[in-house]
């Protein structure tokens, strides 16, 4: 058995008043693919930017890798990470968001060039080899050249992709990555996700609302409901046969509004 | 004519004074306004102070008397400036005040999101204000830039007070040489006018340039 690639103990984070996460433990083995689904407010995309270090913490502790991500080791004891150790964590883990945050003034191929140029080092020549490998695979070769706004929403996405994963971190997290795309892009992304499940040995988190691609795509499903893991388990066990009452008037909700399950 | 043509001599000497003292001062202006731009959105306290106490002091006091202050005061703390060196530095310091607050603006106007897309891709503060912050925030800043230009070039009027021969001063002496004062104030008029109509169509020029690709439109 090998150990967890995140190990997620008991994290509270609050915004104001309001409890977002509420003493959250949860695991990720290596290679593994999660799918997290609930309602908004539920605090599962707040479990994604908490891990990209884009909130911080209230309280608890996650290991990634084998590390600490939000405390250094020192001395046997457990200090406040700082900015480098923050930057040397970073760099097994990537983000998509639902809103693609390409840099709008820079072409595609200066979007996926960008940080390897610039934290890891890597010259322009190989850096843009790599880029045109990556922009292959998700099918935007031709567009290398062009800027983020001659593009379609799913293509920002497939660029958006193509950039993460131009910096090879173990972990991918893709925060409702189709949520702002018209219906008929929904599927060229998630095409992409696939290809990249089944390619590559990457431990994906995905924060979704299509259940459809959550029930094909994961190997577990987590259920959130205000802050904290409600349910857990294979996604048919989740989808088809839910046991608690929350996880069951959450599906009856999302099939009524028209989602495939 | 032949005497009129000698007077515009005069005044063209003046306008290149003006010429200069606007290149120089917008230099400098651009300079304090990015130090001190900058400074105010800094992580660390001190910086932020030392930029806050800037524009509100350089803002807050006459350009007349930062001019007076840096030629006639300096001297004695054992700073003596030429007319020009005082000129530049006061309209730098001034203008660049009131651009920090521009850089400043047009920083934080650069949605949150970009900040984001630059952690998650691991830059660093500096790579990510850098590289992806400040060109598009430069674009922001621009029109305003513009509008901070043409104001110096205005101001820079009031070097004739410390008797450097700029476009206002040179106007006066024809004046007072020649006894017509359509003339000499028509001709100032029309030059500053230009100078300004030239820093406009720049800045735009600039904008346009820069804007380029943005909207997915202008390639």
């Amino acid at each position: 058995m090998p150990a967890p690639i995140i190990k997620v103990d008991a994290i509270s984070k609050s915004f104001g008043a309001f409890k977002v996460l509420d003493g959250l433990s949860m695991q990720v083995m290596p290679g593994e693919k999660l799918a997290l689904i609930g309602p908004s407010g539920s605090g599962k995309t707040t479990i994604l930017r908490i891990l990209m270090t884009l909130e911080k913490i209230d309280g608890g502790h996650i290991q990634v890798d084998g590390e600490q991500l939000y405390h250094m080791e020192r001395n046997g004891q457990l200090l406040p990470a700082d900015e480098r150790h923050l930057a040397r964590m970073r760099q097994k883990i990537g983000m998509v968001f639902q809103l693609f945050n390409l840099f709008p003034h820079k072409c595609v191929m200066d979007n996926v060039t960008l940080a390897p140029m610039l934290t890891k080092g890597v010259a322009r020549v190989a850096a843009e080899k790599r880029a045109m490998e990556l922009l292959d695979m998700v099918g935007l070769a031709d567009k290398a050249k062009a800027m983020p706004a001659q593009l379609s929403g799913g293509q920002k996405q497939r660029v958006a992709i193509a950039r993460a994963l131009a910096l090879s971190p173990k972990i991918m997290l893709f925060d409702e990555v189709t949520s702002a795309l018209d219906p008929e892009l929904v599927e060229e992304v998630l095409n992409v996700m696939r290809k990249l499940a089944a390619e590559t040995d990457m431990t994906m988190l995905l924060v979704t609302h299509e259940m459809g691609f959550a029930h094909d795509f994961a190997d577990r499903v987590l259920f959130f409901d205000r802050g904290r893991i409600v349910e857990e388990g294979k996604p048919d066990e989740i989808f088809r046969h839910p046991k608690q009452e929350r996880t069951q008037s959450f599906l009856k909700k999302i099939i009524a509004a028209g989602h495939r399950v | 004519m032949t005497q009129w043509s000698g007077y515009l001599g005069l005044i063209l000497q003046g306008a290149l004074v003006t010429i200069e003292l606007t290149l120089m001062g917008s230099v400098l202006a651009l300079i304090m306004a990015f130090l001190a731009g900058m400074g105010r959105v800094s992580r660390f306290f001190i910086i932020r102070a030392l930029a806050t106490t800037y524009i509100e002091f350089f803002r807050g006091t006459s350009i007349f008397v930062q001019l007076f202050w840096a030629y006639f005061v300096l001297p004695f703390a054992g700073l003596s400036l030429t007319p020009l060196q005082a000129g530049v530095l006061a309209l730098g310091l001034n203008v660049g005040a009131y651009a920090a607050e521009v850089v400043r603006g047009a920083i934080l106007s650069v949605g949150r999101e970009q900040y984001e897309a630059c952690t998650a891709l691991n830059l660093g503060r500096w790579q990510g204000m850098r590289h992806v912050i400040l060109p598009q925030a430069l674009l922001v800043m621009l029109p305003t830039f513009g509008n901070n230009a043409i104001e110096l070039l205005k101001a820079t009027s009031v070097v004739s007070l410390i008797s450097l021969a700029d476009l206002t001063f040179q106007a006066q002496v024809v004046r007072s040489q020649t006894g017509s004062t359509l003339m000499p104030f028509l001709s100032v008029l029309v030059i500053y006018f230009a100078l300004a109509l030239i820093i406009s169509w720049g800045i735009r020029t600039l904008e346009r340039r820069m804007a380029r690709g943005l909207d997915g439109v202008r390639v």
